[in-house]
């Protein structure tokens, strides 16, 4: 029961399938499609009404809804089609898409290829096992931003932030204008994992006192949330007892990471990367599975939009290219490795034949380091190096390596982050 | 459609104000106090009978208690005494869940268990539950070598030197086995009343007279299923007969990618403390793996604590090595309704005329529910109580699990509903159409809990950060109340503080 056949389906509509989608239209799809489940285009930036989106990719200042509608215009220029309020159940390996919605119903879509763009989705209370009573008033930041922002609805009155990621203190300020006391911000590690203008801009600038290496120790309330106990914790990150304080609020908020979402990934049978817990990409954003991209945050998380847009674009211009056959075929490739210090790479393979020109490398560091080496081997030869003056596992590393130094390559690729020789 | 839905709404609440101003009185011939599995098992049996059968309950949705906070476990039978009413009434109540589940579409898997070995003096402990085990009747037991273990169960650690197997044993969505048999109930005539907490209890002339704030109900039997407080129910109208004791347990809950790790519900060898922790699998393709056993204070405190899930997850790697707890999607505790007896305590009140209790009802509480059922029935039938079988008894409960439906299916579900095309939950494929169908089931859910109780819409891995607005909408939009007003659970748990300040829209 084959519905409709497509160029290219592209899974999500937010700001990763909207690129990708764009792109691959401009590269060789004829037909493509977005499968969006929500009831508009734009994803997750509809709810981030700040601004400080596009100072990269459109070079001026944007908020989350206005940077998402600079690509829903583009789409107007385009065939792209957009199927909205639309749940994709599954990917089979043959590349069909099982999804539905009220309109169509249960739809079988057959893609020459596919681009993942399904983003991620946040770590709850249950995944971090903070103990304690379970009340109503606990909701992790990108829940409460949506019943702020996009229903209209506040969620508490006194509030305490557990974890300093940029959603966190983002909410810290939204919060805080709409009436409500934030009493803390606590993060378990010694450093913010958030960029350094939202520390200011929306805790300092709102007296907001951050706990650096606290967590909280306990929730209680009958209930909705009454009291949270912080704790101090030590190198480990274990509680030290005696270092608790205890804040009375309503409402606790958490911002303690995200997690890309593949679900879908696993039933095309894509191989993940249990460091990203994203799709193993090639250099051109492929997976595994042959014809299917991803993109965006379900391949890792970003912290800035504008990398999403840039990586997208590679993705669906690598799909236009499969579409039209002019892909070169390759089956080797060079495995890119973590050294000292480096979490994951992304890509965690190069096909040296399929980059133009140069291959960009992203990769996050595991703690907060100061004058810095990041140094590429080839096995054991080093083959290229960059310094740093400040590199933190908030911020994401990129670092660009000409074909030439590819395709001398005999081993494997190992990036590691090494203090600077004196 | 939605003003008729109105209408029903309206026409309902006029009954329940002359309910309340007592001009409608109903003698009931039994009222059952507490629906939690127990309760919810006696009416669904009494409803069989042309009897008036009223239910109350404290909190806002049955299921509320130990019947939606446990390990979700049938067991075979093989532990409790040869002789004793658990033993009787546990391998009778496994018999009977699988055949009620069928009738009434419960998540149910007869997936067998493993109570596992590790050294010589569990050798010999298992060997003493077969023993019990064939003494109680339970089909098909048998005592495996560490080979056929690992065989069976590759993931289990090496140190296990054997195990007993018992096919029998089953999984079972504990809080839909207990609202099918409510809901079933209800459709077969026995009344409901949520929200009632009973303060004081009067015995008449007929039977008793019940006070729950400013409502009264009479009956000339009453059912005691009030769980963790079935000793204060009982010490209303009775003389103290028996003391509860709180047992709180606390669980972890995994993620789907580990709900393969086992196929079977695998023990340790049972201890003074209970049957220790189990690591299982779910109906729903989770991993859940418990509890610990403390004795608390106060039978409603479910918090968790760091001490108790570091020791559950001690224990559980004892049993699965690999168990990845960075997987977990929640923590809960659940507290056990145990008694200072060593048996279930079935029984009409010495003190009490027509006053059973069903209380102590620890485990294989779970697994014994329709028997307990059963055998109140015959207590109330030998004090009394005539019982003449309906002959419209309607015994079958349909639900669409979506999820679960073929391509074919699931089209032509749609194309009759178009609201089964909208997936809710995400992670559990939860659509509108089935939440829309659990706000129109006999017994209407009111909050965001009691939806993911009857669907499942919240239960996965985001734990409701993506459907929860979503679902708060679709309560708000069908029962016509206010979206501040969709609490999350039990009263007092408001989601909502109000509305935003609409950047000066109004000004």
């Amino acid at each position: 029961m084959i519905s409709k056949s497509y160029d290219l389906v592209v899974v999500g509509g937010g700001p990763a399938g909207l690129a990708a989608a764009v792109e691959g239209y401009s590269n060789g799809a004829k037909s493509v499609l977005i499968l969006e489940r929500d009831r508009e285009l734009g994803g997750i930036l509809n709810q981030c009404i700040h601004n400080g989106f596009g100072l990269h990719h459109f070079k001026e200042e944007l908020t989350g809804p206005e940077y998402a509608q600079r690509f829903i215009e583009m789409l107007k220029d385009t065939k792209v089609e957009v199927k909205l309020d639309t749940m994709v159940l599954e990917i089979t390996q043959g590349k069909q898409i099982h999804c539905v919605n009220t309109k169509d119903g249960y739809m079988i879509i057959q893609a020459k290829a596919i681009v993942l763009a399904m983003g991620c989705r946040e770590r709850t209370r249950g995944a971090i096992g903070i103990p304690g009573d379970r009340p109503a008033g606990i909701f992790t930041a990108g829940t409460a931003q949506r019943y702020v922002n996009m229903e209209g609805y506040m969620v508490g009155k006194r509030v305490v932030i557990l974890g300093s990621g940029d959603i966190g203190l983002i909410m810290a300020r939204r919060m805080t204008l709409e009436g409500a006391k934030v009493l803390a911000c606590v993060e378990l590690m010694p450093y913010s994992n958030g960029l350094n203008r939202n520390i200011v801009q929306c805790l300092k600038d709102y007296n907001i006192p951050l706990y650096l290496a606290h967590t909280i120790t306990d929730i209680q309330g009958s209930g909705r949330v009454e009291k949270v106990v912080v704790s101090k914790v030590d190198e480990n990150k274990k509680p030290i007892p005696g270092t608790e304080i205890t804040f009375d609020c309503d409402t606790i908020l958490l911002s303690v990471g995200l997690i890309p979402e593949n679900e879908l990934s696993k039933s095309a049978g894509i191989a993940l990367d249990s460091k990203t817990k994203g799709p193993v990409v090639y250099e051109n954003m492929e997976t595994s599975v042959d014809g299917i991209f991803a993109c965006g945050n379900v391949v890792h998380v970003h912290d800035l939009v504008d990398f999403v847009t840039a990586e997208s674009q590679k993705a669906g211009r690598s799909a236009g290219k499969y579409i039209a056959g002019s892909q070169p075929q390759c089956s080797s490739f060079i495995e890119v490795k973590q050294g000292s210090c480096v979490n994951y790479t992304v890509p965690q393979k190069i096909r040296v034949r399929n980059i133009e020109k140069t291959a960009e490398l992203f990769f996050r560091v595991n703690n907060v380091y100061k004058d810095v080496v990041i140094k590429v081997r080839d096995d054991e030869k080093e083959i290229a190096k960059f310094k740093r003056e400040h590199m933190a596992p908030g911020e994401m590393e990129k670092i660009v390596l000409p074909k030439a130094f590819l395709e001398n390559v005999k081993g494997a690729l190992t990036v590691a982050v090494e203090k600077e020789e004196a | 459609m939605l003003n008729g839905r109105k209408a029903v709404l309206r026409y309902s609440f006029f009954i329940f104000l002359t309910k309340q101003k007592g001009k409608v009185s109903i003698m009931y011939d039994v009222a059952i106090i507490g629906c939690g599995v127990i309760g919810a098992a006696t009416a669904y049996q009494l409803a069989r009978y042309n009897i008036k059968v009223a239910v109350l309950e404290k909190e806002n949705d049955i299921a509320d208690g130990t019947t939606k906070a446990n390990s979700a476990i049938v067991h075979a039978g093989y532990d409790p005494e040869p002789g004793t009413e658990m033993a009787k009434l546990n391998v009778l109540g496994n018999k009977m869940i699988e055949e009620i589940a069928g009738k009434l579409s419960v998540h149910y898997k007869k997936c067998g268990s493993f109570v596992l070995a590790f050294d010589d003096e569990d050798l010999k402990t298992i060997k003493k539950l077969y023993e019990n085990g064939v003494a109680n009747g339970v089909p098909n037991i048998q005592l495996l070598d560490a080979e056929q273990t690992f065989k069976m169960e590759p993931n289990l650690s090496r140190e296990v030197k054997g195990a007993l197997f018992a096919p029998s044993a089953a999984i079972v969505n504990p809080w839909e086995l207990c609202i099918a048999m409510a809901d079933t109930a209800k459709l077969n005539g026995v009344d409901f009343f949520l929200n009632s907490k009973v303060d004081k209890i009067e015995k008449t002339d007929k039977g008793y007279c019940i006070y729950s704030g400013k409502n009264k109900y009479e009956a000339s039997y009453i059912v005691n299923a009030a769980g963790l407080y079935s000793d204060e129910i009982n010490n209303l109208v009775a003389d103290s007969a028996f003391k509860i004791i709180p047992v709180k347990g606390e669980y972890y809950l995994m993620d789907k990618n580990q709900g393969t790790l086992v196929n079977r519900v695998i023990f340790q060898c049972p201890n003074k403390a209970g049957k220790g922790v189990l690591v299982s699998p779910t109906v729903h393709g989770n991993l859940i793996v418990g509890p610990d056993a403390q004795e608390i204070d106060s039978a409603d405190d479910v918090s968790t604590t760091q001490s108790g899930l570091d020791f559950v997850r001690n224990k559980a790697v004892k049993s699965v090595p690999n168990i990845n707890f960075r997987e977990s999607i929640r923590n809960f505790a659940g507290v056990r309704a145990t008694s200072e007896r060593s048996d279930f305590i079935i029984e009409e009140s010495k003190t009490a005329k027509g006053f059973i209790n069903l209380a102590g009802i620890k485990s294989p509480g779970l697994s014994s529910a329709p028997a307990i059922a059963l055998e109140c029935i015959k207590i109330l039938n030998n004090i009394g109580l005539e019982l003449k079988e309906k002959d419209n008894f309607i015994d079958e409960r349909k639900k669409v699990n979506f999820k679960y439906l073929s391509p074919d299916e699931k089209a032509a579900l749609i194309k009759k509903n178009p609201l089964y095309g909208r997936v809710i939950c995400r992670c559990e494929t939860i659509t509108e159409g089935e939440i829309v169908d659990a706000l129109h089931s006999p017994i209407t859910p009111t909050t965001v809990d009691a939806i993911k109780k009857r669907c499942n819409a919240g239960m996965g891995r985001c734990q409701g950060g993506f459907c929860g607005p979503r679902v708060q909408e679709i309560i708000s939009r069908e029962l016509d109340i206010p979206m501040t007003d969709v609490e999350l659970n039990k009263k007092g748990t408001y989601i909502l503080t109000g509305e935003t300040k609409k950047g000066g829209m109004e000004q």
